[in-house]
């Protein structure tokens, strides 16, 4: 699969990733290879074959309906740049 | 079971200038799981905390933390599911839905986009006696809720919250089946019902645990039943979704709103844009959401924090076990056990504590009386004050007790509706009441006798005038009621007084 130049810009803007507009050509052909190298992967039959979720037979472990966190809120705004009376502060979202 | 025979409504049918429209609407409501822990975290769910005070460092996405997913918000799904006679997919597969937005820290949803935990089901939408119309339910899947951002706190910044973030939430998504506004409010009143009897939803719109986003189109009729025929959506018109509506009345005007400004587009010769819309309830208008413009590209894949869902059949039929009764099913019950009819009996299944009490008061007694008294005086007087059942200050017992005294004859209707008062402001034994402050209804002939001659004797002219003049005799019958303190048996006082005056039948 060929990856294009509008291809790597809309992507980058999905991912809010600055990409300046010279680096997108080569970013695009880089990509283009990386996928081409993963494509070799269809060669193989896999008809039949379960898609694989896990490297061991295990299944999703639950847990009980119990409060065992919280209460923490100076350690979840430490790392925040901007705060204002308990809530993170961040440039207005226009709705 | 039980189930009530009905026909369905009929679409609700715009007239235009080109001709007649109909509406076709979608919805997917987003139902908070009443957990006390979030669904991948041990954080808090509880609502009205300070901000950020029920955070975890999973919900605050801090590189390393893994969720694990609790086990009761995974037994409500079900649930839901199983009350929505839906099938349950004993294996599902979480993914990341993916979007930058300032109150979702890590950068995804986790939700489930191929393989949600519920397939098909449905919900029986009532109309009216004897009208309903059935919605399919595609499907029910879990995900995670988004934090709260507030705008309006300081000029230059948006605050953010994250006590939301991570709850769980149900999104219970319906096939375009449902065919006018009022049907649409109704659709989500019934799947508040249920979730509420199921109790793996509490419902309270107020505070945002049952949200819908409404998605409307217009046709012409005859398009809609060629759609249910190929299940093309082709010949549907574009639709419009409506978001994150929290109350009924809303969404009926919303819908309302939306179909005529369709209409109006289209009648136009314009063309309606595929977009997201808000309701703005001050101006009874939906308007465009600007922001969400540009084409949504969730990137969804397999969320490789988590394995896929595997879950017992077993499980599932022990889930099943544990059901309550549900709202179709007790309407029906209760229409054929108390002979109450299909209006009375769907306000008795409002809500399960209504109709537990309902049948409290109607054990072993006369249930249409029971009804009547239930609906009508409780109810109404519940109602008046905004009350709940639950804070109803008269028990099922002290109503029974009532109604037990009215079918012995010991009380007239009169009477028990002074009794009902004292049993409302003050409390206390029906029985004891009655016999404490002398309300017992007087049938004994002799002492009603007595009162009536006393009554003619005092009053020589009116009595002259009411043998002349039969239908005047009522006014003698009020006054021996009053002269009794209106514990006479009226029908007993009536008989007595046209013999008192001679007035022959």
């Amino acid at each position: 699969m060929a990856v294009d130049k509008a291809t790597v810009r809309r992507v980058a803007h999905l991912a809010r990733i600055r990409v300046d507009e010279d680096h997108l050509a080569p970013m695009a052909q880089e990509l283009s290879r990386i996928l081409a190298f993963a494509e070799q992967l269809a060669e193989v039959n896999v008809d039949g074959v379960e898609p694989m979720t896990s490297v061991t037979p295990m299944a999703l472990r639950m847990r009980e309906d119990v409060v065992t966190e919280g209460d923490a809120r100076d350690a979840v705004l430490a790392n925040a740049p901007l705060t204002r009376g308990g809530f993170f502060a961040v440039p207005k979202v226009v709705e | 079971m039980l189930d009530l025979a009905h026909d369905e409504p009929t679409p609700k049918v715009y007239a235009g200038l080109t001709g007649d429209w109909e509406v076709v609407i979608g919805m997917e409501v987003h139902a908070q799981i009443a957990s006390k822990a979030k669904l991948f975290s041990g954080a808090s769910t509880e609502f009205g905390r300070g901000p950020n005070e029920n955070v975890s460092l999973v919900d605050a996405a801090m590189p390393g933390m893994l969720p694990v997913i609790n086990r009761f918000c995974v037994e409500q799904a079900v649930r839901a599911g199983l009350g929505l006679k839906a099938k349950i997919n004993l294996r599902s597969v979480f993914d990341r839905k993916n979007y930058f937005y300032p109150d979702l820290p890590q950068g995804y949803q986790i939700s489930q986009f191929k393989h949600p935990i519920v397939g098909e089901g449905e919900v029986l939408v009532d109309m009216a006696p004897g009208v309903a119309r059935r919605v399919r339910v595609e499907r029910i899947h879990m995900e995670q809720d988004a934090g709260k951002s507030i705008h309006d706190l300081d000029p230059a910044l948006s605050f953010v919250d994250l006590n939301r973030t991570g709850v769980a939430l149900m999104e219970i998504v319906s096939r375009p089946d449902i065919r006018g506004p009022e049907e649409a409010a109704e659709y989500v009143r019934k799947l508040r019902q249920i979730l509420r009897y199921l109790g793996a939803c509490d419902g309270n719109m107020q505070e945002g645990s049952l949200r819908a986003d409404v998605n409307v189109s217009v046709c012409k009729p005859g398009d809609y039943e060629r759609f249910r025929e190929t299940g093309d959506f082709g010949v549907l018109g574009t639709r419009c979704e409506i978001k994150n509506m929290n109350s009924m009345r809303f969404i009926q005007a919303a819908v309302d709103f939306e179909a005529r400004r369709q209409i109006a587009i289209l009648e136009d010769g314009g063309k309606v844009d595929q977009e997201t819309r808000l309701y703005d309830p001050g101006k009874g208008e939906t308007r465009s959401m600007r922001s969400k413009e540009e084409a949504h590209d969730y990137r969804y894949f397999p969320d490789p924090d988590l394995l896929p869902l595997v879950i017992e059949q077993a499980w599932v039929d022990a889930i099943e076990a544990s059901l309550p009764e549900l709202p179709d099913d007790k309407k029906a019950r209760l229409i054929a056990q108390y002979g109450v009819t299909e209006y009375d009996a769907g306000v008795l299944c409002a809500d399960r504590a209504a109709a537990d009490f309902y049948e409290t008061v109607a054990h072993g007694r006369d249930g249409k009386q029971a009804a009547n008294w239930v609906i009508n005086e409780l109810f109404g007087r519940l109602n008046k004050q905004g009350l709940d059942i639950g804070d109803s200050p008269m028990s099922a017992a002290q109503l029974g007790g009532m109604l037990d005294l009215l079918a012995n004859g010991d009380i007239s209707g009169k009477i028990a509706k002074e009794l009902f008062e004292i049993l409302w402001s003050e409390g206390g034994d029906p029985a004891e009441i009655v016999a404490a402050r002398g309300m017992r209804q007087v049938t004994d002939a002799g002492a009603i006798e007595a009162a009536v001659a006393q009554v003619i004797a005092e009053n020589p002219e009116k009595a002259e005038q009411a043998k002349a003049k039969p239908s005047l005799s009522g006014w003698f019958v009020g006054q021996v009621m009053k002269a009794t303190g209106g514990k006479a048996n009226p029908q007993a006082v009536q008989a007595l007084v046209k013999a008192g005056l001679g007035i022959d039948e």
